[in-house]
C-alpha cells in the first residue's frame, strides 16, 4: 500500500514501542494486530460498548475512537499490563476471579480498565460510584452484579492492605 | 443414572472459583479475532440497501484493480458452487445462501464479498463495487405478510407462511363453553436479540494436501460441522472445526453458518486462509441474528374463583427473510405451553411468516420467554377482571408440589418442583406487605408506581423434539452429549468435551463433576476440547442442557474410570469388587485398611503393568460416555403430543418499578428472583447467568428493539439506537435459591442457562402496567419505551397501546 506512514513512539505496558503507522489505523487495531496485544477487544467500534478500553496516561479511554498516531508520546496500559510486576494477578483481577465477575470474558478487559481507573482515583467507592464508573462498559453476561461485587471486594482488600496494590508499571 | 446420589456433595454446589476466569482477566482468552493464520486474508461485504429488489448488474472491476485485493465473490458463482443452508421446517423452495443471487430480500443482505490483504483495503474495495438494483415491493408487517395479495418474499414457495398448525390438546371448546368468564388479549413481543459484545467471526484454511478445511469460529450451534460440510459439498470428515475458541457471548445467536460457508468456500477457492469478523453494523443488519418478533392473541377461560380452565394461544412470528431454524422457536414453547399452571385444555396455533427483514436466529429461551410474557400478562388481566390479587390467582393455579411428575396437555411431563414455596420465599425476601405499602405511599405522593410478578418455567435439557413436531420429515429423536475422561500415567485427570463455550463455565462443570465422582480435587483436573473430527457426539450448549447433559456425560465417564480402578484393586487385593472401599481415589478392602492401594499404584497398573490387570480390561485408563437425553427417544403422536424437554426449572420475579411523571423514565427500584433449578453444580455460575438473564430481560422489556422504517430500513443498527442496559439501568438484584432436585438427572440438577430471561420481561411488563393502572392505561407491546410511557402519561395516547 502506498499510504503515507507516520512515526510514533508509545510506551505500552512499560515498554517503549516505535512504529510507522498509517493515519487511519486505530489505536486498538495497532495494539491488537501489530503488537499482538489481543487482550483488548473490539465490540462496537463506535465508542459505546467500552470493550476496547485502555489506559492512556492513567485514564481509561476507548482505543477504537483513537488513531494510533494520537497515542504518540503517551503511555498506554492494556489488560496485559494490569498484573503485578511478578506476573501474578492484581488484586482487582483476583477479585474478579473470586466473585466470578465475568462469564465469556469478552468485556472483561475493558471492565478491568474502567474499574482500575475508578480505584486509582477513588479507593473507597460506593455502589453508585462503581456502577457509574462501569456505566460506559456493556456486559451481556453478568447483569453487572458480580462485577460490582468484585470491585467492592477489591477495594476492601486494597484498603486492608493485606495484599500489595498492583504494580501499574508506567500506566 | 444414579438418582439422588450423594445428597452431601464434596465439590458440587460449593463456592468454587471457575477454571475459565483467570485466563480472561489476564487478557489471555483466545477469541476468533485473536487467531492470526500466516498469510491470512480479510473479508468485507457489500450489503443491499433495499429490502426487496432485483439485482440487475454488479460491476467489480474497480474493486479488483485496487492493490491488495485478491478476489470479489458474488452470488452467481457462490450459489452455483455451494448448496442451500439447512431449513428447520419443510419448505424446500425457501433456499438460503450467504450471498444473494438475482434478488435481495432484506436491507443488509450480502450481495458481494471482497477478499483483501487487510480489512481496511477490503472495505475500500467494497465501496468501489457498483450494484444496480430495481426495487420491488416489500412487506415489513407480519400481519400484512400473511394477508392475500402481499408481496412474496420467496415467490417460489407460493406464500409467506413457513409453518402453520392448530394444535388442540384437551377439550378446549367445551371448557370455554362451560367457563363462567373468559377474556381475550393481544400482546406483542418486539424484535430484539441477545446481541453479544463480540460479533460473529470465522476463520478458515484449506489444506490441499490433506483435503481438509480447518475452521475457527465464535460458534454455538448444533450440527455446525455437518451443516457446513453439506453446504460446501464436502464429506463430513473434510471439515475440522476447532472448538478451543473462546466465544465472546452468544446466548443462542452465534450461528454463523452462512458466514462459515462463505469463508470456507473462499479459503478453498483462493488457497489462502480467510477471515471474516463482522463489524457492528454487519452484525446488527446482516448477521442474521435477530430474535422472535411476535403477535400473540390470547384467550383464557376461567371461573369466578380464579380457576383457569382452558387457554387459546395464537402466535404469529415474523422470522424475516429466510427460514433457518427460526420457525422452531414457536415449537419449544409447546413443552411448557401452560406455564407452571394446571390448565387442562390448551389450543395453540403458531404461524411462522416471512417478511423483508433480517432473518431470525435462536435467542436465549428459544421462544419461551415471549410465550411466558404473553401468559403472565394474561394472568394479570384475569386477576384484574376478577378483582382478585394476582398472587392469590397464581397460588390457586400453580401446580402443587405433590402433583409431580405432572403431565401437561401437550405431552410434556414436568419432572419436579415446589412452586408455592419458591413464590413464598421470594415474597418474604422482598418484604411484600411493606412493598405494597411503599407503592401505595408513592401513588399518594403523586408518583406512578407498580409491582409486577411473574411465575415462569425454564424447560431444560435440550432435547429438540420440536423438530419432528414441526417437520414430519425430520425424525430426530436423540440429542445426545458426550464426555471422554482420561487419567494419564502421572495420575493427572483430563476431561475432553466436544463443543465450544460462550461463558457458561463448562470447564468448571466438567472438572467439578469428574472430581465429585472420582473424589479428586477439581482444581487439578484439566478440561480440553476436541476438534470436530476427534470429538464424540455433541449437540452444543443450547436449550439449557449442559449441566444436565454434559454433566451427566462427564459423570458417566468418570464412573467408568472408578469402576475400572475398583476392578484393578479387587484383582490385585484378591477380593471381590463389592468389598473394595474407595476414598479419594485410593482403595482398601472393607474391614482391612492395611490391604490397600493408592491412586498412583492403580494408575500405574492400568498404564504399564498389564500382567496385573484383570482379564478383559483395556490397558490405559480412559472412558467415554455418550448420554441420551432423559425422557427422549419418542416421536410426536399424530395429534401433536410429545415430551419435548426432560427438566423444568422454575423462577418467580417480583419487581417494584416507578415511572418519573416529569420525564416518563422508568426505573426498577427493587428486584427479587426466586429460582429453583434443582442442584446447582456451581452456584456462582448459576447466579451469574441468572443476573445476566434478568439484565437481558430488562433490555427486552424496556429498551431493545430492532426497529424498521416503513421503507424496510433497520433503524437501530448501532449501540446508540439499539439500547443495551448498562450498570445504570440494571438494579441490584436479589436471588433467592430453592432446590427441588430433578429425579431424572445424575445429581438432581436442572438447566439454568436461560434463567432470568424467562421471567424478567413478564414481571417488568406487569410492574409497568400496574404503575399505569391508576391512569386506566396499559401497554401490551414490548419494549415499553420511555416514549410510549410519555405518550400515555401525557394523554397523547388515549387508546391502549397494543
Amino acid at each position: 500500500m502506498s499510504e503515507k506512514l507516520y512515526a510514533i513512539s508509545v510506551v505500552v505496558n512499560g515498554m517503549e514501542r516505535k512504529a510507522q503507522v498509517p493515519a487511519r489505523l486505530t489505536l486498538v487495531d495497532w495494539l491488537r494486530e501489530e503488537l499482538r496485544l489481543t487482550g483488548t477487544h473490539v465490540g462496537c467500534e463506535h465508542g459505546i460498548c467500552g470493550a476496547c478500553s485502555i489506559m492512556l496516561d492513567g485514564e481509561p479511554v476507548r482505543s477504537c475512537l483513537m488513531y494510533a498516531v494520537l497515542a504518540d508520546g503517551h503511555r498506554v496500559t492494556t489488560v496485559e499490563g494490569l498484573a503485578q510486576p511478578d506476573g501474578s494477578l492484581s488484586v482487582l483481577q483476583d477479585s474478579f476471579c473470586q466473585l466470578h465477575g465475568l462469564q465469556c470474558g469478552y468485556c472483561t478487559p475493558g471492565m478491568l480498565i474502567a474499574a482500575q481507573g475508578l480505584l486509582d482515583a477513588t479507593p473507597h467507592p460506593s455502589d453508585e460510584q462503581i456502577r457509574e464508573a462501569i456505566g460506559g462498559n456493556l456486559c451481556r453476561c453478568t447483569g453487572y452484579q458480580q462485577i460490582v461485587d468484585a470491585v467492592k471486594h477489591a477495594a476492601a482488600r486494597l484498603a486492608e492492605g493485606s495484599l500489595s496494590p498492583r504494580g501499574r508499571g508506567t500506566g | 443414572m444414579i438418582v439422588g446420589e450423594g445428597t452431601a456433595f464434596r465439590y458440587i454446589g460449593k463456592k468454587r472459583r471457575t477454571k475459565e476466569d483467570p485466563r480472561f482477566v489476564m487478557g489471555r482468552g483466545r477469541f476468533v479475532a485473536d487467531i492470526a493464520l500466516p498469510g491470512m486474508k480479510h473479508v468485507a461485504l457489500v450489503a443491499s440497501p433495499y429490502p426487496s429488489a432485483r439485482i440487475l448488474s454488479i460491476r467489480t472491476q474497480a474493486a479488483l484493480a485496487l492493490p491488495g485485493v485478491h478476489y470479489v465473490l458474488t452470488g452467481e458463482e457462490f450459489c452455483a458452487a455451494t448448496d442451500s443452508l439447512a431449513i428447520g421446517v419443510d419448505t424446500p423452495k425457501v433456499t438460503r445462501y450467504a450471498l444473494a443471487k438475482d434478488v435481495v430480500r432484506y436491507a443488509g443482505e450480502w450481495v458481494a464479498a471482497v477478499v483483501a490483504d487487510t480489512r481496511a483495503i477490503a472495505e475500500d474495495a467494497a465501496e468501489l463495487i457498483e450494484v444496480d438494483y430495481e426495487p420491488t415491493p416489500h412487506v415489513i408487517d407480519p400481519e400484512h405478510a400473511v394477508a392475500a395479495g402481499s408481496p412474496l418474499v420467496h415467490p417460489a414457495h407460493g406464500s409467506n407462511v413457513l409453518f402453520h398448525r392448530r394444535f388442540v390438546w384437551g377439550p378446549v371448546e367445551q371448557a370455554f363453553a362451560k367457563a363462567e368468564h373468559q377474556l381475550a388479549l393481544r400482546v406483542r413481543w418486539g424484535r430484539s436479540a441477545t446481541v453479544p459484545i463480540e460479533t460473529f467471526g470465522v476463520a478458515a484454511q484449506w489444506d490441499p494436501g490433506q483435503q481438509i478445511l480447518d475452521v475457527w469460529a465464535s460458534i454455538q450451534m448444533p450440527k455446525y460441522p455437518d451443516q457446513a460440510a453439506r453446504a460446501l459439498r464436502l464429506p463430513g470428515n473434510a471439515v475440522r472445526v476447532h472448538y478451543d475458541v473462546d466465544v465472546g457471548g452468544s446466548y443462542g445467536v452465534k450461528r454463523g453458518i452462512k458466514h462459515t460457508v462463505l469463508v470456507g468456500y473462499l479459503a478453498r477457492r483462493l488457497g489462502m486462509p480467510v477471515r471474516l469478523i463482522e463489524d457492528r453494523l454487519e452484525n446488527m443488519r446482516g448477521g442474521d441474528a435477530h430474535g422472535p418478533d411476535r403477535v400473540f392473541d390470547m384467550q383464557v377461560a376461567f371461573d369466578s374463583d380464579g380457576t383457569l380452565t382452558a387457554l387459546k394461544i395464537r402466535a404469529l412470528d415474523d422470522v424475516g427473510a429466510y427460514a433457518g431454524r427460526a420457525p422452531l422457536q414457536l415449537g419449544k414453547p409447546v413443552s411448557a405451553i401452560c406455564g407452571p399452571y394446571r390448565i387442562a385444555a390448551v389450543e395453540y396455533e403458531p404461524t411462522s411468516v416471512m417478511t423483508h427483514k433480517t432473518p431470525q436466529e435462536a435467542v436465549r429461551g428459544f421462544g419461551q420467554s415471549p410465550t411466558n410474557f404473553a401468559l403472565e400478562r394474561t394472568i394479570d388481566h384475569v386477576a384484574r377482571q376478577l378483582g382478585m390479587d394476582a398472587i392469590e390467582l397464581r397460588r390457586k393455579n400453580l401446580i402443587r408440589k405433590d402433583e409431580f411428575p405432572y403431565r401437561i396437555p401437550s405431552g410434556s411431563s414436568y419432572d419436579s418442583g415446589d412452586y408455592h414455596t419458591v413464590l413464598d420465599k421470594a415474597l418474604a425476601a422482598i418484604g411484600y406487605p411493606a412493598l405494597v405499602a411503599e407503592r401505595d405511599a408513592a401513588r399518594r405522593a403523586g408518583r406512578l408506581a407498580g409491582i409486577g410478578i411473574s411465575t415462569c418455567l425454564e424447560p431444560s435439557g435440550g432435547n429438540s423434539a420440536f423438530e419432528p413436531l414441526f417437520n414430519p420429515k425430520n425424525d430426530t429423536t436423540t440429542w445426545m452429549e458426550s464426555c471422554l475422561v482420561r487419567v494419564d500415567l502421572s495420575g493427572a485427570i483430563t476431561g475432553v468435551m466436544n463443543t465450544s463455550s460462550s461463558g457458561q463455565g463448562h470447564e468448571s462443570l466438567v472438572s467439578t463433576v469428574i472430581g465429585e465422582v472420582l473424589e479428586r480435587d477439581p482444581a487439578g483436573i484439566r478440561v480440553v476440547r476436541a476438534d470436530s473430527l476427534s470429538a464424540l457426539p455433541s449437540n452444543s450448549p443450547v436449550g439449557s442442557r449442559m449441566a444436565i447433559m454434559l454433566g451427566g456425560a462427564a459423570a458417566g465417564a468418570a464412573r467408568k474410570i472408578k469402576e475400572t480402578l475398583i476392578e484393578i484393586a479387587a484383582h490385585n487385593l484378591h477380593c471381590t469388587t463389592e468389598t473394595i472401599e474407595y476414598h479419594d481415589g485410593n482403595v482398601a478392602v472393607r474391614g482391612h485398611p492395611e490391604q490397600c492401594m493408592t491412586w498412583d499404584q492403580l494408575v500405574a497398573i492400568a498404564h504399564r503393568k498389564f500382567h496385573q490387570m484383570p482379564a478383559g480390561l483395556e490397558p490405559g485408563l480412559q472412558a467415554k460416555f455418550v448420554w441420551e437425553v432423559p425422557t427422549g427417544g419418542a416421536l410426536p403422536t399424530a395429534d401433536g403430543v410429545v415430551q419435548i424437554y426432560p427438566c423444568y426449572a422454575f423462577e418467580t420475579h417480583i419487581v417494584y418499578a416507578e415511572i418519573d411523571p416529569e420525564t416518563a423514565k422508568p426505573s426498577l427500584r427493587k428486584y427479587v428472583c426466586g429460582h429453583d433449578c434443582g442442584v446447582m453444580i456451581n452456584p456462582d455460575i448459576v447466579h451469574g447467568m441468572t443476573y445476566g438473564g434478568i439484565a437481558h430481560g430488562i433490555g427486552a422489556a424496556l429498551y431493545e428493539k430492532f426497529a424498521y422504517t416503513e421503507d424496510g430500513q433497520l433503524e437501530s443498527g448501532t449501540f446508540m439506537d439499539y439500547l443495551i442496559p448498562s450498570a445504570m439501568e440494571v438494579p441490584t438484584i436479589a436471588i433467592v435459591d430453592h432446590c427441588t432436585p430433578s429425579p431424572l438427572t445424575t445429581f438432581g440438577q436442572k438447566g439454568s442457562g436461560e434463567a432470568g430471561y424467562l421471567g424478567a420481561p413478564a414481571a417488568i411488563a406487569n410492574a409497568i402496567n400496574d404503575a399505569l393502572a391508576p391512569l386506566g392505561a396499559s401497554i401490551e407491546t414490548l419494549p415499553i419505551t420511555q416514549d410510549d410511557l410519555w405518550r400515555v402519561i401525557t394523554g397523547q395516547t388515549t387508546m391502549k397501546i397494543t
